[in-house]
């Protein structure tokens, strides 16, 4: 073994890195807010409302992300209708097939955890909402919403980490992000495990700078539980 | 009627594949899940440091990765152990074991956590009447603390497997032939991407539900001396 590979192409590896977050950052964020929405739909009585979400929830919690992302980046090109219009240039791009794809599974998932956290707040609650004579949006913005944040942080963590160990899988559709870019390297040196190993050691840093993030948030959000806060769920 | 240009027998030939992987990875998995569970309890010191190590690092590198290393970096390992010994043939590891491996490391991984639980979660009173009962160690792990682990890990337990489903389709990107690398071949040949990643999401859906039935058949059955409230 001969670690000096490593310091080689360390540049090359935190270009990787760059794309990396790059795209956990955009997808996260974009999954986030379309997550909301399919949350909230998928709470409703009414079949028809909740139907939709719940087949699209299905199905992108049901498949492999690989074979997501293959559909966006291969099957998508398979259509004329695609290929002549004004999206081509955007589904054209590796970049921003991967961050679609991983936009919709991660708002799936993240859905999901939406919908847990504001069905886990006590019926009480919404009641006095009622009778102190909020509006629906009044009560969601107010109680609800805030309220399931704080229950959400936890598992929502999880999600990010999950992330950006899916966004490996970039890797596969071209995309030179640390995986991608460590495979390259690996092309010109031979050397496997040297570089693999390294780029499994930048992945655990950025998890656990994601862990100690959110363990501050968690913190901020939930202190008036007092100084002895009350264990909340932290499995999805 | 929808024409999969006569790959659709290949397909299944690849979801058996995938059905294999994922079994033969599921058992090396409750293996290691259990051990580290108990490593984790156990009161001695190097034995917590190493269970903690293994849970952290897997946990904390992407699959893909864990697949790659594993296939790319179990020769060179293989190859300089068995120099050791004045071995010098070539060894070279197929797709099958490696993915056998890291799957299989990565669901020992998070099942040591869901074990850890469900250990932790089994009142100290149940050992101790065992004991007052004449029950040795192996015994008691058998008749009263495997059981109630088993019931309370099965929901854990079924997320995992649903995960470790979804990650056989990386195995694919070593040359596994499963639904995926069946799949990637046909598309090659047809030009016809949507039509069979398509199929191959139908595929996996489908074993999906399938396990989602076993796992509340066994949940049920599992949970037979329970009354609801």
């Amino acid at each position: 073994m001969d670690f000096s590979v490593v310091v080689e192409y360390f540049p090359k590896l935190m270009q990787g890195t760059w794309v990396s977050l790059q795209l956990i950052a955009l997808s996260v964020v974009l999954g986030g807010i379309f997550a909301l929405p399919i949350a909230l739909a998928r709470i409703s009585k009414n079949p028809l409302v909740s139907g939709l979400p719940f087949a699209y929830i299905f199905f992108f919690r049901g498949t492999p992300l690989l074979v997501q992302i293959f559909l966006v980046y291969y099957g998508a090109s398979q259509f004329e209708v695609v290929r002549e219009s004004f999206l081509w240039p955007i589904l054209r791009e590796p970049f921003w097939c991967a961050i679609i794809a991983f936009t919709l599974n991660t708002s799936a998932y993240t859905a999901e955890i939406f919908r847990g956290a504001i069905q886990a707040i006590p019926v009480g609650e919404v009641e006095a909402c009622k009778v102190v004579g909020m509006t629906k949006v009044q009560m969601y913005r107010r109680i609800l919403l805030p309220r399931a944040f704080g229950i959400v942080l936890p598992a929502y963590g999880n999600e990010i980490i999950l992330m950006l160990k899916g966004s490996a899988l970039a890797s596969t559709i071209t995309i030179l992000d640390l995986t991608g870019m460590a495979r390259t390297i690996i092309a010109r040196t031979y050397t496997p495990i040297e570089i693999f190993l390294a780029a499994g050691v930048i992945y655990l840093a950025i998890s656990m700078v994601v862990i100690a993030i959110f363990k501050q948030v968690e913190k901020r959000q939930n202190r008036y539980l007092g100084p002895n806060p009350v264990k909340l769920p932290d499995d999805v | 009627m929808i024409d999969l240009s006569g790959f659709g027998n290949q397909l299944l030939i690849g979801a058996a594949v995938t059905v294999e992987l994922s079994l033969a990875s599921l058992a090396v998995g409750l293996v290691l899940g259990l051990l580290g569970a108990s490593a984790k309890l156990s009161s001695v010191k190097t034995l917590q440091w190493i269970a903690n190590g293994y849970t952290t690092i897997i946990r904390g590198i992407p699959e893909l990765l864990t697949v790659l290393i594993i296939y790319f970096g179990a020769t060179t390992v293989l190859m300089a152990v068995a120099g050791l010994f004045g071995y010098d043939e070539y060894i070279e590891i197929g797709p099958f074991a490696a993915g056998v491996t890291a799957l299989g490391l990565t669901f020992g991984a998070y099942a040591t956590e869901v074990f850890r639980g469900a250990l932790q979660s089994i009142p100290k009173g149940q050992n101790e009447a065992a004991v007052a009962l004449g029950m040795g160690r192996v015994r008691t792990f058998y008749r009263i603390i495997l059981p109630q682990v088993w019931r309370m890990a099965l929901p854990g337990l079924g997320n995992l497997f649903l995960v470790l489903l979804k990650d056989t389709a990386l195995v694919s990107v070593v040359g596994l032939d499963d639904i995926m690398r069946k799949a990637n071949i046909a598309v090659s040949s047809t030009k016809e991407p949507f039509l069979f990643y398509s199929a191959a999401a139908v595929l996996y859906l489908g074993l999906t539900i399938v396990s989602m039935g076993v796992v509340y058949f066994l949940e049920k059955r599992a949970n037979r001396g329970i009354k609801r409230a």
